[in-house]
């Protein structure tokens, strides 16, 4: 009885700890989410498949170098185009209607996918994992190592992007530049400038949590992000759409909740995670209508 | 919103002069094309009905294609052999497309207010979300009810023999047509009325009460609008017409299954609503011929990999630089003269 309920507990911890994985990889598009959000107001649909092009480019570096070399090449990349992205899609529409700059990002989303399927073809690939899969022993319970260098990478992004934010320059100007455009601008921030590194720095989140999906798939394709980024987006709305810190506690909990459902309840399976996901969160949002760490929005929009 | 006699005039020609030409224009287009034709009156209707909401009324609806999975389900579930067993009186099995229609807009509509109550709490993404939401598990559930869903594999409509003008040649009016002609006419027909109801609804008091609430909450509530009433009442109507397009759209491809409503569709009704114009009705059509004919268009410029994607994506883009509040803003801003302009907001 003992043995079994021991065995039990085990795998139980087991479920949370990959449940953490999948949610740090949530967590960080989640974050990516946010960070545009705050800056523009737009939910940048285009997320997921800007996460999906810079895996793929990780990929072909990774025929060339070692990995983690050809990991710090695919943020720079990454840095970068999102950042050119924003200059040249998203800046001629930033004084349109917000729905208008959500249709620019579906386009978008669109376009990265049929362009990658363009340069990659549709071949399945497989990406290398920094990270053995073998299992490590802490406490007489059995972990991948894959799942926990994920939570380890992924909580490390999140850290080091909070100091940027809370200790340097630029993070002080970003936050500005979201928080009140145009009071910034008097006092100097170039906000146009911060919207552009936003979208790079975006990009960069989605990169981190592209290249730590890929590798436990096995296999993947074009249509990596696009189930990711339904999480990423449930995540960021659980926490509270304005909300840095919601998003990463959103993103956590929802790999966890969505792992444990799918293993212990026999109804939700494999197949009905993504709904009894997105039900657990409408019933959350009906009784907090702006997520559990969002700000109550004035009612009165500008 | 009192438009000179001349405006009135203009309006009024135009709209006799589209009746008309919808009224002839099978006569010019082959049977395939009068098909799709028929699809843009569906999308129109369900424009239509988004817009309603999202337009007029502020409230972002991303599972739109939830309310069309209603109403098609309903037409399918009505007219199928499998009927709808209640309290031991069997429903339908013999009824005909054409009257499950209006039943189907109901159903959704009732849908619609029942998700709209709860809804109120929410606003702005959070809505957006949670009808999002909606949308992604309804697949699932239609899925699992397989009595009345008939599971993955839905509920097949070909060769029944509810089906108006399949397989018999209809005559109207001395004319023989073909189905897809017949389905041309039905939709537009659908559409031409559901537009001037649309029309009338949002000319008056009730337009008036969802754009208030659409510009302010506030100062609509201090002003005396019910937010509860028009924000539940917004939901049911576009719902309403969410629910007819979805008949529609059943009849059309005579068969539904859960990947009949994928949330994609959710997401293109959106692109349709911003390409045709917030805020806008006629304009709509535009929209709908956007999301019927530009994957085609794409995929005959050229079918190598992933380029119809890109192709569709350019043109979405270069739409939106273009015309940033769709094609209804470009008319307004030439038709509505300068004090509107300056006084409503686009």
């Amino acid at each position: 009885m003992a043995l079994k309920d021991t065995r039990l507990m085990a795998d139980f911890l087991q479920q949370v700890v990959s449940g953490l994985a999948s949610g740090g990889i949530y967590a960080s598009l989640a974050l990516a989410l946010v960070l545009i959000y705050r800056a523009t107001q737009v939910i940048n649909f285009a997320q997921g498949e800007m996460a999906m092009f810079t895996t793929f480019i990780a990929w072909s570096l990774m025929n060339h170098f070692p990995y983690w070399v050809a990991f710090v090449l695919t943020l720079a990349i990454a840095f970068a185009g999102g950042a050119a992205l924003e200059l040249v899609l998203i800046r001629p529409v930033q004084n349109a209607p917000v729905l208008t700059i959500v249709i620019v990002t579906i386009g978008l989303l669109i376009g990265l996918n049929g362009l990658a399927r363009r340069i990659w073809g549709s071949d399945p690939r497989r990406l290398e994992s920094p990270f053995s899969t073998d299992p490590i022993r802490i406490g007489g319970v059995a972990f991948s190592i894959q799942d926990l260098g994920i939570i380890g990478v992924s909580l490390a992004l999140v850290a080091l992007l909070f100091g940027f934010f809370q200790y340097t320059k630029i993070g002080l100007g970003l936050r500005a530049a979201a928080l009140n455009p145009a009071a910034s601008r008097l006092v100097g921030v170039r906000v146009s400038l911060m919207l552009a590194l936003g979208w790079g720095l975006a990009a960069v989140l989605g990169a981190v949590a592209g290249m730590m999906a890929a590798p436990p798939l096995g296999i993947f394709d074009q249509n990596l992000m696009q189930p990711i980024l339904l999480y990423a987006f449930a995540a960021a709305v659980l926490g509270g759409i304005d909300s840095p810190l919601g998003a990463v506690v959103g993103g956590l909990l929802l790999g966890v909740i969505v792992n444990l459902a799918g293993t212990y309840v026999d109804f939700v399976g494999a197949d009905l995670r993504l709904p009894v996901a997105l039900v657990i969160i409408l019933i959350v949002l009906l009784v907090r209508p702006a997520g559990l760490f969002g700000h109550e929005a004035l009612r009165q929009r500008a | 919103m009192k438009a000179p006699l001349a405006l009135w005039a203009i309006r009024v020609a135009l709209f006799a002069g589209a009746v008309t030409a919808l009224a002839f224009l099978p006569r010019l287009l082959g049977t395939f094309r009068a098909s799709q034709f028929a699809l843009v009156a569906i999308y129109f209707v369900a424009l239509l009905g988004l817009n309603v909401l999202t337009g007029y009324n502020g409230q972002i609806s991303l599972g739109h294609g939830a309310f069309m999975a209603i109403g098609g389900y309903t037409t399918a579930i009505l007219m199928s052999d499998q009927g709808l067993e209640l309290a031991g009186h069997t429903f339908a099995s013999d009824m005909r497309d054409i009257y499950t229609i209006p039943i189907a807009g109901l159903v959704a509509g009732a849908a619609g207010i029942a998700f709209g109550i709860p809804a109120l709490r929410l606003s702005g993404l959070y809505l957006a979300l949670a009808t999002f939401a909606v949308a992604v598990a309804l697949p699932s559930v239609l899925k699992k009810a397989e009595t009345l869903t008939g599971g993955s594999s839905g509920i097949n409509l070909f060769g029944v023999p509810r089906l108006t003008g399949l397989g018999v040649e209809t005559t109207v009016l001395g004319h023989t047509i073909s189905f897809n002609d017949w389905l041309y006419y039905l939709s537009w027909t659908v559409a031409v009325v559901l537009f001037a109801v649309a029309w009338l609804l949002l000319q008056g008091r009730f337009g008036r009460a969802l754009r208030a609430i659409r510009d302010s909450e506030l100062a609509a509530a201090a002003s005396g609008v019910s937010l509860a009433t028009y924000k539940t009442l917004a939901f049911g109507i576009s719902a309403f017409y969410a629910g007819v397009a979805g008949s529609l759209f059943a009849v059309h491809t005579t068969f539904v299954n859960p990947d009949t409503f994928p949330i994609t569709l959710s997401i293109f009704l959106l692109v349709g609503v911003v390409v045709g114009g917030l805020g806008s009705l006629s304009t709509l059509v535009f929209g709908a011929a956007f999301i019927v004919f530009l994957p085609d268009v794409a995929q005959r410029i050229s079918k190598s990999p992933g380029a119809p994607a890109m192709i569709y994506a350019a043109v979405l883009i270069a739409a939106m630089f273009v015309l940033p509040t769709g094609v209804g803003g470009l008319v307004r801003r030439f038709v509505s003269p300068l004090t509107t302009r300056l006084y409503t907001r686009s």
